[in-house]
């Protein structure tokens, strides 16, 4: 089967510099024009039947993009099975809801408040249980999913099963409102936010952590062989996955303005997993799509209500079957290899 | 640099894997230790680069005891392992793999070049492949590769599993005799070997491992016309 990852990596490849920035400008250009996308005849097609189309472009597209990526950095990067991933996500959330309803802090003040808690949280819960392996791990960290919900539906300042209502929205970015009726700002704040997630980790893999992290996920104890400390990547690459989280909760609890405990649920978790592997693990741009996709399908075949899951998780176990690395899969080395080898 | 090993106890849970052995490698030996599948060959060398834990002993690099510091720290203090079985990074080409060696080392972008020519030296079909997928290498070629790995550490000592496990017997002389060649560098080398010829041909001294004891110490030369070592460890002696 083709390999369109490495189809699109020849292609750039072959690019100069100004085709390049020419091709990065352009997609940028037609993304953030997305939002428009329903007003027009030719791309109506995009529009989604019974929800907002705009706000279906904030969520559940931008923070499952935004979580996938974020989660990739765990499993795609470092090879550690996190099930709990959704805590990190509702821990900004609820940050952002106590902090900006009883304090005069707003979103944007709150939002370093929020990716500092979640990264914490993701330090204490990776200090005990990154030296375990494999499928301990995955158990921990969904007990560890389960425990923050049940936390939250239990506590008052939570507001237990209510949750929080009445959440501000942030305020004005360059004097563009953040509310109800905008949500095309609000998606143009999370592609910024996207991008630079993208950025961040595109940096991080070409360096030290990345190459830890890629020896880590191929064989722990070699790496160790190696003299990588193992235990403080695996902290980095945790809590740098929850930082990018607890953002996400940050923003998304100021776009709902109404949060409850039954939408962190372990289903988050598994939805977000199935992205980074349907995507294809380890790969941005396949992370990209596989959220994009999971986020957006099931919202456009609205109209055909009850039969929707079963008709998705249809195509999703046909999918995984054809692609088992998921759509664009992390780089093949071999072919890899034959490129530089020409070049060279 | 000097390795002594004293008394030394492993445990995998409550099995005893090593039942409280004793050898010491000397600065500039190949010091074997051969024995059958599951003497321990494998558990010994891992407690001593970190791996596995100590359970009583002591494992003294330089007079000073080591079991307790870190296993990624003991590569900073000159120990280094090629894993048995390989044990390479698959998914990381033939350089990618070479520069993870120097991982730790603080002045590697100095000596990354220096050393990948040592090693190239060594193994010149490493730089043929050095932008393969480690692998996609032959089993000769993953050992070459992870031996070269160990060495861009630059260690005193170095810690060999079985480098001739699975390799045709024109790879497995090769392989020996850069062995020799490395040593002859400067290296102190620990070689557990299950091809008893070849690794007593090599090494300077010997120590025979069966079910966790050491139960035999000598010069390899003399090992090697040791009737009793002949038929358990040599064969028939018809190599
Ligand atoms: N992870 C483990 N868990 C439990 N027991 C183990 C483990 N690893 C090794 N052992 C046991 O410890 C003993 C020594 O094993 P070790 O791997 O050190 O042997 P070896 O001498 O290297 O053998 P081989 O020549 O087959 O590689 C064996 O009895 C083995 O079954
Ligand atoms: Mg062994």
């Amino acid at each position: 089967m083709i390999n369109l990852r490495d189809k699109g990596a020849d292609l750039w490849e072959g690019w100069n510099r100004p085709k390049r920035i020419t091709f990065v400008f352009a997609l940028l250009v037609v993304i953030s024009l997305l939002p428009f996308a329903g007003n027009f005849s030719f791309s109506s097609f995009l529009n989604t039947p019974s929800a907002s189309y705009q706000d279906v472009l904030v969520y559940p597209i931008g923070m499952f993009i935004l979580m996938a990526l974020g989660l990739n950095i765990v499993v795609g990067k470092s090879g550690l099975l996190d099930l709990g991933y959704v805590a990190f996500f509702a821990i900004g959330a609820y940050t952002d809801a106590i902090l900006t309803t009883k304090t005069h802090l707003n979103t944007w003040q709150v939002m370093p408040i929020g990716i500092a808690l979640a990264m914490l949280s993701g330090v204490l819960l990776g200090l005990p249980t990154l030296r375990l392996r494999g499928d301990y791990l995955a158990i921990v960290t969904l007990g560890f999913g389960e425990i923050v919900r049940i936390v939250i539906l239990n506590s008052s300042i939570t507001g237990g099963t209510n949750g929080v209502a009445s959440i501000p929205n942030p305020p004005s970015v360059l004097g563009q409102k953040l509310d109800l009726n905008h949500s095309v700002n609000f998606f143009w704040i999370v592609l910024v936010m996207i991008l630079l997630v993208i950025w961040m980790i595109r940096r991080f893999t070409v360096r030290r952590p990345g190459r830890a992290w890629e020896a880590i996920r191929q064989d722990e104890d070699v790496a160790i062989l190696m003299g990588v400390p193992i235990l403080r990547y695996k902290i980095w690459s945790f809590s740098i996955g929850a930082a990018i989280g607890g953002a996400a909760g940050v923003i998304f609890a100021a776009k709902v303005l109404v949060i409850a405990p039954d939408m962190f649920t372990f289903n988050v978790s598994v939805l977000i997993l199935s992205c980074v592997v349907f995507g294809g693990m380890g790969n941005i741009w396949g992370v990209v799509f596989g959220a994009t996709m999971l986020a957006y399908v099931p919202q456009r075949i609205r109209f055909i209500t009850n039969a929707r899951e079963l008709v998705f998780g249809l195509v999703l176990i046909i999918v995984m079957n054809l692609r088992p690395d998921g759509i664009l899969p992390r780089k093949k080395r071999e072919k890899l290899s034959a490129r530089k080898e020409k070049s060279a | 640099m000097r390795l002594e090993i004293k008394d030394l106890r492993v445990h995998y849970g409550k099995i005893e894997a090593i039942k409280g052995i004793s050898f010491v490698v000397n600065e500039g030996e190949i010091v074997t230790l051969i024995g059958a599948n599951g003497a321990g060959k494998t558990t010994t060398l891992k407690t001593i680069s970190g791996l596995r834990k100590v359970s009583s002993g002591q494992i003294l690099f330089d007079g000073e005891d080591i079991s307790n510091v870190p296993a990624h720290e003991r590569v900073d203090l000159g120990i280094s392992q090629s894993p048995e079985g390989r044990g390479i990074f698959p998914g990381m080409t033939v350089l990618e793999n070479l520069e993870m060696g120097k991982y730790n080392r603080k002045n590697r972008k100095i000596e990354m070049n220096e050393d990948l020519e040592m090693v190239y030296g060594l193994f010149p079909r490493l730089k043929e492949r050095a932008f393969q997928a480690g692998g996609t290498l032959s089993g000769g070629e993953q050992q070459m590769l992870a031996i070269g790995r160990s060495l861009m550490a630059r260690p005193k000592v170095l810690l060999l599993d079985e480098p001739s496990m699975g390799l045709a017997p024109q790879m497995i002389a090769n392989i020996f005799r850069i062995i020799t060649q490395i040593n002859k560098q400067g290296v102190t080398i620990l070689l557990v070997e299950q091809n008893a010829q070849q690794a007593l041909q090599r090494a300077h001294r010997a120590y025979i491992l069966e079910t966790g004891n050491v139960v035999k110490e000598a010069k390899a030369a003399d090992l090697l016309n040791d009737p009793a070592v002949r038929e358990a460890y040599l064969g028939t002696g018809a190599h």
